[in-house]
């Protein structure tokens, strides 16, 4: 017998040869699963992640295991390192050539606040160009952190309506930052 | 110990440059000098075609901000003579209202960024350099960070503000 476990079905009405549930719960359930992440991977942060995606300890087990290398079929943005403020717009145009639904996650000090570079050359927290959703601290984070990180996007993700886009407090966020 | 000491080469150079040359000191058995920037050109091709001297690479091209002195910035060079195992450092002193010296990069192609990124941290203008732009920094940068008046710290930094340690 394996001992692989499934997702649990989303609650639902339940009756000899159907099952009733909401568009909402199947797709959160869906996407949650299968995030392809786009690493984004500037410092030690980094090596961390490329530890978080070794057998050991192995992302794959979240359904994350095909990096999108491009953005334009990535659903999550994981930045981990510093951003200088010369890499800010670069990052930012990555972000926005991300297409819906996109979930974007800071991982280390670095990402999160510009980390122990309070300098004029480093950006101060990547949430001054782009909205994050999830920030994972430590410098760098282990594995252990950026998979806790990793499993808060998935609640995210599956709590979320399935257009969030038209929802208004996410386009007031997006204006916030400029982004249409 | 290399095959030419400091002395032999400071007697070189300054029966070549008499009165244009001034040893400011040999730290770490480093002879530093220093000279005008008329001359600056001069002494560096001097230096790197004199058949004895050698000095055929130019380890790098920086500078220094002292804001209590007259002229407050000054240009480095420090050039290796491979051959003979010596190497020697030279500033020119400038004016902070006039920070203009000829380019190096008409002896050496390497000074081309070493001088891209003087110009990008100190704001020191190289004429005839072929392409002067800045080369670490955000491009609508108007200020020269490494100055001793520009604010290190990031003022968008939020989480070491007083109140969060009960300042």
């Amino acid at each position: 017998m394996s001992d692989i476990q499934l997702v649990d079905a989303p609650a639902g009405v339940e009756g000899a040869g159907f099952f009733a549930t909401s568009l909402d719960k199947v797709m959160g359930i869906a996407r949650s699963n299968s995030l392809w992440p786009l690493p984004f991977a500037t410092s030690c942060c980094g090596i961390e992640f490329m530890a978080t995606m070794s057998p050991h300890y192995d992302l794959a087990r979240f359904g994350a295991e095909r990096l999108s290398f491009s953005p334009r079929q990535a659903d999550l943005l994981m930045v981990m390192g510093t951003i200088s403020k010369k890499m800010g717009p670069v990052l930012r145009q990555v972000y926005l050539q991300m297409a819906e639904p996109r979930w974007v996650m800071a991982v280390g000090a670095c990402a999160s606040s510009g980390g122990i570079f309070d300098t004029y050359s480093v950006l101060q927290g990547i949430d001054e160009v782009i909205p994050v959703d999830v920030y994972v601290p430590g410098c760098p984070p282990r594995p252990e952190a950026i998979i806790d990180g990793f499993i808060a996007i998935q609640k995210l993700v599956q709590t979320e309506t399935l257009r969030r886009r038209n929802e208004p407090g996410y386009q007031k966020l997006l204006a916030s930052y400029g982004i249409q | 110990m290399g095959k030419l000491t400091n002395e032999e080469l400071l007697n070189k150079i300054s029966a070549n440059f008499p009165g244009l040359v001034n040893v400011v000191g040999e730290p770490f058995g480093l002879l530093t000098v220093e000279t005008g920037r008329e001359k600056i050109i001069d002494l560096l091709y001097y230096l790197q075609t004199d058949p004895v001297l050698e000095f055929i690479y130019l380890t790098d091209i920086t500078a220094i901000h002292y804001p209590e002195q007259e002229k407050q910035i000054g240009v480095i060079y420090h050039l290796h003579s491979l051959v003979n195992n010596v190497r020697l450092r030279i500033k020119v002193w400038l004016s902070i209202d006039d920070l203009h010296i000829h380019t190096a990069s008409v002896l050496w192609s390497g000074a081309n960024w070493m001088e891209r990124e003087t110009y990008d941290l100190f704001g020191v203008i190289f004429d005839g350099h072929p392409d002067l732009r800045r080369i670490l920094n955000v491009d609508d940068m108007t200020a020269f960070p490494m100055r001793k008046e520009f604010p290190l710290e990031d003022p968008n930094r939020v989480d070491k503000k007083d109140y969060f340690f009960g300042r």
